[in-house]
């Protein structure tokens, strides 16, 4: 097996009195996209951050494809769009680029620079000024930096925070075409259903602690099969939808008169639900 | 070119366009703009009016020196406060302030490396207010050259002592912006500043009262802050040729500086700011952003 292009091992980190993470192990393995969940202050950009070298760990660590993060190596390996970021406003969305194809030693060009823009839709905004654009328009052009240089490892915290419907979906399907060139992605959301549908691997971080992970399936379980009979609704929890015929088959042999059958499945956000106890930041 | 040295220059330009884009440098050349006008008019009036009133005295107080000296004196003083200003602005939240506002994070997780970063923007605001205080000492001079005819005994040395001495404002910037938010670290070092002038002041009031002990305290401040040895020592250069009545009245003015720079105050100088530079990037180096 190949080895994991981020590797968090028993990581932990102290503010002070405040524990930020204690003991996370996690990884990302080549071309695969994962979903960092959990509450506000939960950890999830204290991770995400330590990958990418601006935190210092106070215990455990990180490699970024074998190498230590914040090295210059495991620096050059990966793109990052932080939460909170800023550009420079005076700067249009072509000389930013521009800027990070220098600063990240990309030799691109101006090919590079135009097929970013027109993966994240901002084509016609090229000339456009940081300070002219919107909100939206700048998180798409945070996510056009992030893959400057096309690193191996792209660290999201929170990029579609500020898109509207339209925007989240150029997102998720720019993560889909990530995956499809091999390029591994940790995503760090609140949109459940987001993660749901682009992550292949579930991560669910409270106060913290790893609590939970796997795939968006193998987190979500068996859920129940709910048959409506002549006696009232029937629920059959644990049930998974191979076992509703013969379910059925029970009840009518033995007199019930069926109406309806509905394969139930718990949600990732029952799940995120029970794992972080309803903790919110 | 390395890749680092590439990253390097790529964040100096970054810097002098992010300075020049400002308009706070904008406003520092309406400013200098305004200074040099008013400085050239007052010139030529000083100029004028002293030869008239001094006509007769001449053997014994040279008008020409007296007050060439001293208004180009107000104008070095002028152009180190001016500089100070955008040394200090150019270098305003570099670290904390660009850290909180989520400017500084896309391009340190860049190869770069933090300590090449922060010393490329050091080199960037250094050298716009460098180039700045150059570019106002030689128009003053031209001015003063013009309207009275005088030049400073020394004339290169006291512009690079200037030049020096913004880039130490600078330096200690940096460092404050390290550790201090935007408005902190603005109140910091133009207080910094201020008491280095004062020090300045005490050190020449002190030799003008002969008392060792002024003089002495006034002279280590200078050296804690060399930035105004470095200023002190650039007035003494305008008029370290200048001998007589002339000379001494000049060197006890406020615009007169009384120490000579040496070797070791360019030395320390030097030293102070690598030091500073130094300082500021171990801080970096170790904060978590």
């Amino acid at each position: 097996m190949d080895a994991p292009v981020l590797a968090v091992r028993d990581l932990s980190k102290r503010y002070g009195r405040q524990q930020a993470l204690a003991g996370v192990e996690l990884e990302v393995a080549a071309g695969q996209l994962v979903g960092l969940l959990g509450p506000n202050g939960a950890g999830k950009s204290t991770l995400t951050k330590i990958a990418c070298g601006l935190v210092r760990p106070s215990g455990g660590g990180v490699e970024v494809l074998g190498q230590p993060a914040g090295s210059p190596r495991a620096r050059a390996a990966l793109g990052y769009l932080a939460e909170l970021f800023r550009f420079p406003g005076w700067c249009t969305a072509e000389e930013l680029l521009r800027l990070h194809q220098r600063l990240a030693g990309s030799g691109g060009g101006e090919t590079e620079r135009r097929e970013l823009l027109e993966l994240v839709d901002l084509g016609a905004a090229a000339g456009k000024r940081v300070e002219a654009m919107s909100k939206g328009m700048q998180q798409r052009l945070g996510v056009a930096q992030a893959l400057v240089g096309s690193p191996r490892l792209l660290l999201l915290d929170e990029p579609t925070s500020a898109l509207d419907p339209v925007g989240r979906r150029i997102v998720r399907e720019l993560l889909e075409e990530l995956r499809r060139r091999g390029v591994s992605v940790l995503l760090n959301s609140h949109l459940l259903s987001e993660v749901e549908l682009v992550c292949d691997h579930v991560a669910i971080i409270a106060a913290g602690r790893l609590v939970k992970a796997g795939t968006p399936a193998e987190l979500a379980g068996p859920g129940a099969v709910e048959v409506e009979t002549g006696s009232g609704v029937r629920t059959f929890e644990g049930a998974t939808r191979e076992e509703a015929p013969r379910i059925v088959a029970d009840l009518v042999a033995a007199g019930e008169s069926v109406y309806r059958v509905e394969v139930r499945h718990s949600s990732l956000e029952d799940v995120y639900l029970e794992a972080v106890g309803g903790q919110t930041g | 070119m390395s890749a680092s040295l590439r990253s390097a220059a790529t964040v100096v330009g970054l810097s002098i366009q992010e300075g020049i884009r400002k308009r706070v440098f904008l406003a520092v050349l309406v400013l200098t703009a305004g200074f040099l006008a008013l400085y050239g008019l007052g010139a030529h009036f000083a100029f004028r009016d002293v030869e008239g009133f001094a006509a007769g005295e001449t053997e014994i107080l040279d008008p020409r020196a007296f007050t060439g000296a001293t208004i180009f004196g107000l104008a070095m003083f002028a152009t180190l406060f001016l500089g100070a200003v955008l040394a200090v602005f150019l270098t305003l939240g570099v670290v904390r302030g660009d850290a909180e506002s989520g400017l500084l994070q896309p391009i340190v997780v860049r190869p770069i490396g933090r300590t090449t970063m922060l010393v490329a923007r050091f080199v960037g605001a250094a050298s716009l207010s460098a180039a700045y205080v150059l570019i106002v000492y030689f128009a003053a001079y031209a001015l003063t050259q013009a309207t009275g005819g005088w030049s400073p005994d020394h004339l290169f040395g006291p512009a690079l002592g200037l030049a020096l001495a913004v880039a130490i404002i600078a330096a200690l910037s940096l460092l404050a912006s390290t550790m201090l938010s935007v408005t902190a670290q603005g109140i910091v070092v133009f207080m910094v500043f201020g008491a280095g002038l004062t020090a300045g002041l005490l050190a020449q009031i002190g030799r003008a009262l002969n008392s060792d002990s002024l003089h002495s305290i006034g002279r280590v401040a200078s050296w804690a802050l060399p930035f105004e040895g470095l200023y002190a020592a650039s007035l003494h250069a305008l008029i370290s040729g200048t001998s007589g009545l002339t000379g001494v009245v000049l060197q006890l003015g406020p615009f007169g500086g009384s120490e000579a720079a040496g070797a070791g105050l360019i030395a320390w100088a030097f030293a102070y700011l690598v030091g500073v530079v130094a300082l500021a990037a171990f801080i970096f180096s170790r904060r978590d952003l």
